[in-house]
This record gives C-alpha cells, sequence and structure tokens, in this order.
C-alpha cells in the first residue's frame, strides 16, 4: 500500500543491531531430524498461514498463543515492532514449530512465545531453548525476561530451568516477569541445550528452500486429538 | 464351579479425550463390547466397573449406578471395584466368581479411568496414594521413584542395564505405533534416546535410572468385557475365549519390609495359581500382557511369571525372544508403555488385547501366529496386589 515515508520513518523506531542466529540440527527422539533456524522478515507471511488456523483450537491454550504470535509476526513484518526475531524448526522442510522473541535493550530480553504442531516430541522444549540460546551466547544479553500461558508452558520454562521469579512487568501483561539470568543459562545449558553446527548443506538448503506448512485437519488432530499430548 | 467364557470384547482409543467425561469413556467402551457380543441392552445381569480415582480425579461417585443408568441396563446390579492399578483384573475376576458360581450368567465388566482432568502433579500424586501412608507417602515417594529405585536393585542384582530398559521401550513404542487404540503413536529410536547428545533433551532422567522414555503416558482410557457360562458361549457371535484360571496374590503394602524387595513374590504366585488351574505351564502360553508401567517390570515381570529364569529376562529381550515372532511375544499391544495405563482400565485392557489375540482378529505385524494361550498380569501398588489370568482360545 502507498505510504508517507516521511511520517512512516516516525512510527519506525530505530532498530538494535541483531547478530544472525546459526542454524543447528536436532535429533528426536524418533530419530528424525530437525533443523532450527531464524527467519527473514520475508519468510514471515509463509508461517502466518501456517498459524492462522491455530489461533481457534482452544487446548492448552494454542488460541490466545497462536493469535499472539500471529500479531507478534504480523507486526515485526509490518515494522510496528523493533528487535523481534523468529526462529523456526523444521523436518523434511515442514514446520514444526516456532519461537519468537525480542531485544528489549542490548542487555535485556522479552521472550515472547513458543509454539509447536507437533506434540510429544519435546520439540517445545528444544526451540524454547535455542531461543535464550540466541539471546545469551548470539545475542550477549544480560539476561531473558519470560512468563508462561499455559501451565505447560509453566512446567517447561519456570520448573526445567528454575527461573528466578521477579517482580518485573512482562510485555504480555499477565504475570510478573520470571528471569533467566546468563549465569542460570550456562548453568543449565548442559542439560537443556543441544544441537549440531554446521547443519549439512543438503539439509540446510531444503529448509530454505521452502516452509512446508501441514494441512489444517493434521494440524488440528496433533494438537486436539486424543493423541496429542 | 461352570467353566467361564468372554463373549464380548471392546475398546476405545486411549490417550487425552478431552471432549469426553468419565461416563462417556466407560459408555463407549461397554458398548463397544456388547456390540461385539451382539448383545444389545437386555440380557445383562450383572456390571462390574474398575475405576480407582474417579472421586479424586472427577469428583464422581457411585459410578456403576451411573453407567447402568447411562446404558439403560438397569435392573442389572451394578457395583465398582477399586483395587489400585489392578482394579481392571480385580473386576473381571469378581465378574467371573459370579458367573462361575451360577448365580448370574451375563456379566458386563468395564475398566476406565480418566486421568488427564488433572495436571500431571496431581495426578502423579493421586497414584502416590497408594503408598504407605506413614512409611512411604509422607517421605513424598512417587510410583516412578519406587520404580527408580527397584530399578537400581535389580541392576545391582542381576546386571540389568540402562540398555535392556531401552530395548524394551523401543519395542513397545514400535508395537503401540501399529495398535490403533495405543496413546503413544509415536516410534523411538536408539539414536534418538540414547546414542545422540541431544537424547539429554529427548529421554531426559525421570528417577533415576528411569528415563522419560521408561516410564507409562498418564492417559484417558476404558476397555470392557462381556462374560457368560462357556455353554452359553455359542449363542454369541463372535469365537469364545475360556478364562481358563485365574489367580490374585498379596504383598507387603510398604515395599521396605519385604525381605528382597526385588522378588515381586505376588507376581509369581498369582501367576502360578493361573496357570495351574489352567493345568499349562509357562511355555504352554503363546502371547502375554505384563504390567509395563516402567520398562523394568516386564523384564523383572518376565521372570516371575516363568517365562525365563531370574536375572535372564533382560538379555531374552536383547535376544528377541520377547518380540512378535519371539519365543514368548509380550505386549504386542504396545502395553501400559505405548497403549496408556489409565490405571481402572488397564488389567481390563491387557484381556481384551488377548481377545484379540486369541480370535487371530489382529493384522498382520500384530497377530502372533495360531495364539492359543495367553497370560495377564495386572500389578497393583507396587506388587503388593497382583491378579493374572490365563486365557484359552475356545472352540
Amino acid at each position: 500500500m502507498p505510504f508517507d515515508m516521511e511520517l512512516e520513518s516516525k512510527l519506525r523506531p530505530p532498530e538494535l543491531p541483531m547478530v544472525p542466529y546459526p542454524p543447528k540440527l536436532v535429533t528426536l527422539a524418533n530419530g528424525r531430524h530437525m533443523v532450527v533456524r531464524e527467519i527473514t522478515r520475508d519468510e514471515v507471511p509463509r508461517v502466518l498461514e501456517a498459524v492462522r488456523p491455530i489461533t481457534t483450537y482452544e487446548r492448552d491454550y494454542y488460541d490466545i498463543v497462536a493469535s499472539r504470535v500471529y500479531a507478534e509476526l504480523l507486526a515485526w513484518y509490518r515494522w510496528r515492532i523493533v528487535n523481534e526475531f523468529c526462529l523456526i524448526a523444521q523436518i523434511d522442510g515442514m514446520l514444526v514449530g516456532l519461537v519468537n522473541s525480542r531485544m528489549l535493550n542490548a542487555k535485556t530480553g522479552m521472550s515472547l512465545h513458543t509454539l509447536t504442531t507437533d506434540r510429544g516430541l519435546r520439540i517445545g522444549s528444544h526451540m524454547f531453548a535455542a531461543k535464550m540460546e540466541h539471546h545469551i551466547e548470539y545475542l550477549n544479553q544480560e539476561e531473558v525476561l519470560i512468563v508462561a500461558e499455559s501451565p505447560i508452558g509453566f512446567r517447561r520454562w519456570m520448573i526445567e530451568y528454575g527461573l528466578e521469579p521477579t517482580d518485573i512487568p512482562h510485555e504480555l501483561g499477565g504475570a510478573p516477569s520470571y528471569r533467566l539470568s546468563k549465569e542460570l543459562y550456562y548453568a543449565t545449558k548442559d542439560r537443556l541445550v543441544v544441537g549440531d553446527r554446521p547443519v549439512p548443506p543438503d539439509i540446510l538448503a531444503q529448509a530454505l528452500d521452502e516452509i512446508i506448512v501441514v494441512d489444517e485437519k493434521t494440524v488440528a488432530e496433533k494438537i486436539c486429538g486424543v493423541k496429542g499430548r | 464351579m461352570r467353566p467361564v467364557a468372554i463373549v464380548g470384547a471392546g475398546m476405545i482409543p486411549f490417550g487425552r479425550r478431552d471432549d469426553d467425561n468419565l461416563m462417556d469413556l466407560l459408555a463407549y467402551a461397554s458398548l463397544n463390547a456388547l456390540d461385539d457380543a451382539g448383545l444389545g441392552d437386555k440380557g445383562v445381569d450383572s456390571v462390574y466397573v474398575a475405576n480407582m480415582g474417579a472421586g479424586m480425579l472427577n469428583h464422581q461417585m457411585s459410578v456403576a449406578s451411573a453407567l447402568v443408568d447411562r446404558l439403560s441396563l438397569m435392573p442389572a446390579a451394578a457395583e465398582a471395584i477399586e483395587n489400585g492399578p489392578a482394579s481392571g483384573a480385580s473386576a473381571i475376576k469378581n465378574g467371573l466368581l459370579a458367573v462361575a458360581s451360577g448365580y448370574y450368567d451375563v456379566v458386563l465388566v468395564v475398566g476406565g479411568e480418566k486421568m488427564r482432568d488433572v495436571s500431571g502433579w496431581r495426578a502423579t500424586d493421586f497414584v502416590a496414594s497408594m503408598t504407605h501412608p506413614t512409611a512411604e507417602y509422607i517421605y513424598g515417594i512417587t510410583l516412578p521413584g519406587m520404580a527408580g529405585m527397584f530399578t537400581r536393585l535389580y541392576m545391582e542384582k542381576y546386571g540389568v542395564t540402562r540398555e535392556h530398559l531401552v530395548q524394551v521401550a523401543i519395542k513397545n513404542q514400535e508395537m503401540g505405533a501399529l495398535n490403533p487404540y495405543a496413546h503413544v503413536e509415536s516410534r523411538i529410536t536408539h539414536e534418538g534416546i540414547v546414542d545422540s547428545w541431544h537424547s539429554r533433551v529427548n529421554n531426559p532422567p525421570v528417577a533415576d535410572p528411569l528415563h522419560l522414555y521408561d516410564v507409562c503416558p498418564v492417559s484417558d482410557g476404558a476397555a470392557a468385557v462381556i462374560l457368560a457360562p462357556l455353554d452359553m458361549a455359542k449363542k454369541f457371535k463372535k469365537t469364545p475365549v475360556v478364562i481358563a484360571g485365574f489367580g490374585q496374590a498379596t504383598d507387603t503394602h510398604s515395599l521396605q519390609e519385604r525381605q528382597d524387595p526385588t522378588d515381586l513374590k505376588a507376581v509369581t504366585l498369582a501367576s502360578q495359581q493361573a496357570l495351574a488351574m489352567a493345568k499349562l505351564t509357562p511355555s504352554d502360553i503363546s502371547v502375554a500382557e505384563l504390567h509395563d508401567a516402567f520398562t523394568i517390570l516386564e523384564i523383572a515381570e518376565s521372570e516371575h511369571v516363568g517365562f525365563f529364569p531370574k536375572g535372564q529376562g533382560a538379555q531374552a529381550v536383547i535376544d528377541g525372544k520377547t518380540k512378535l515372532g519371539g519365543q514368548i511375544p509380550i505386549n504386542v499391544s504396545g502395553g501400559l508403555k505405548a497403549r496408556g495405563h489409565p490405571v481402572g482400565a488397564t488389567g481390563v485392557a491387557q484381556v481384551v488385547d488377548l481377545v484379540w489375540q486369541l480370535r487371530h482378529e489382529l493384522p498382520e505385524g500384530r497377530q502372533v501366529k495360531n495364539a492359543q494361550t495367553g497370560l495377564s498380569v495386572n500389578f497393583g501398588g507396587f506388587g503388593n496386589n497382583v491378579v493374572s489370568f490365563v486365557l484359552r482360545r475356545g472352540e
């Protein structure tokens, strides 16, 4: 759409420099290999296609998380949120999960969301770990502020990492933030953060070539069906 | 006592059934068994409902009374049986005795549990409530914790290694992936849960030395059977499966009071009673469903039943003796490990899977060729109340 760039420039705050997240390869319990990589702004519309139907699934707060992810990624795509990044997980090109987050300032990260469409393989754990890895190791931040919007998230993040409760408000507007400090990250890294680099070129090329989106019926079954854990 | 046959069997897919309440689960499984037997809503004399935790988990009591109304089976007699995770087999045993005595002719036994109404923490606490209240529970013990200590002792005494446990997990999830009723449908690989350094996230420790994939899931589910006198069985449409033997034995409530905590005496006694009643030996059994709530239990029970000498059950797994096509296929259904463990349903589900095996109804890849006899072990508490059945394909 046409817009006034002079005005637009006032609506687009300056962004902090952000080093890219180097892709990695994770082996899942079923032996399949999952590429974790950062997407570019141009890839956001394709990811939104995958997220859109999930905004209606009530189970485990998927509707809330997917709706917020949709808005956050759209805002990033349309230059209305700064310093955001999104990492996706792909198996044979198929999108199976994503995380998004942003730098609040140079020292502090603001964790946004974790969303997986294939359940029972701890993909969410791998993806959350990758998000923390990016904040602490590549963006070189001192801390990340985190909240959970589902009981599953609370178990995965607050309990498994032993996050420190704080009274700092979180951007998502719910419970006060929990904090992952750099020290805590390195104390838990050995247990929770895995992945091999570099990703073999053919596997990475397949992931970069296309983000394959699973059909809606399959995703609904995986998230909401009897086997959906 | 007159001989008793299973003339109908039904189950519903186990898993996380958010859209169904406990009564739905019990009703669906019951209707599947009634349909399988060719029965409608007439002709059932008595109903036995196996359930461990409706009061705690679902805030519902008197589930048997509720179920007969839901199924329009009035004025059939009805009662609930609670015997921990052995509730299912206990309910079948009570139904069996009622038919064998000649008092009732047609009995519906259904087991069900709706565990996913509560968080994993509460479900774990609910199961832990069957431990000794002053010697165990107050110290924070959980069933995975008990199983971890049991595993460590078994490792020290019999040389069981983590590799043995891993092979049980891989085998049972492989079979579960073929079972449409199983909760866990994903195969796992050695690379994914052991070899790769990524396995530290995929398969984290739960209760040392047990890891995530050594433990059964928390499930919703239900299963049902119809019992009738063998001489009435030809009135029903399916090949009857005779309950050739049963046994039940108990052990100390507190694990620490056992002379040798690795000796599952109640498993040995219950299965010996069942085999003796059926006039069979362990080597006569075609297929077995053992209570593998934890991978170590499949190995330990396979020895205590007498399929293998003590200390050789683990090697039997490595040698493929417990796989489909092996010496004694164990947990071809996927077991509790993959089918899931809705506690009140499990003992009935084990029998339903054996009925399907003995009727030769399962697809290739799950069917034990020419199966004639089956044995189940339903393990309550930590082996303090065990019920075993021996089933035989009828004429």
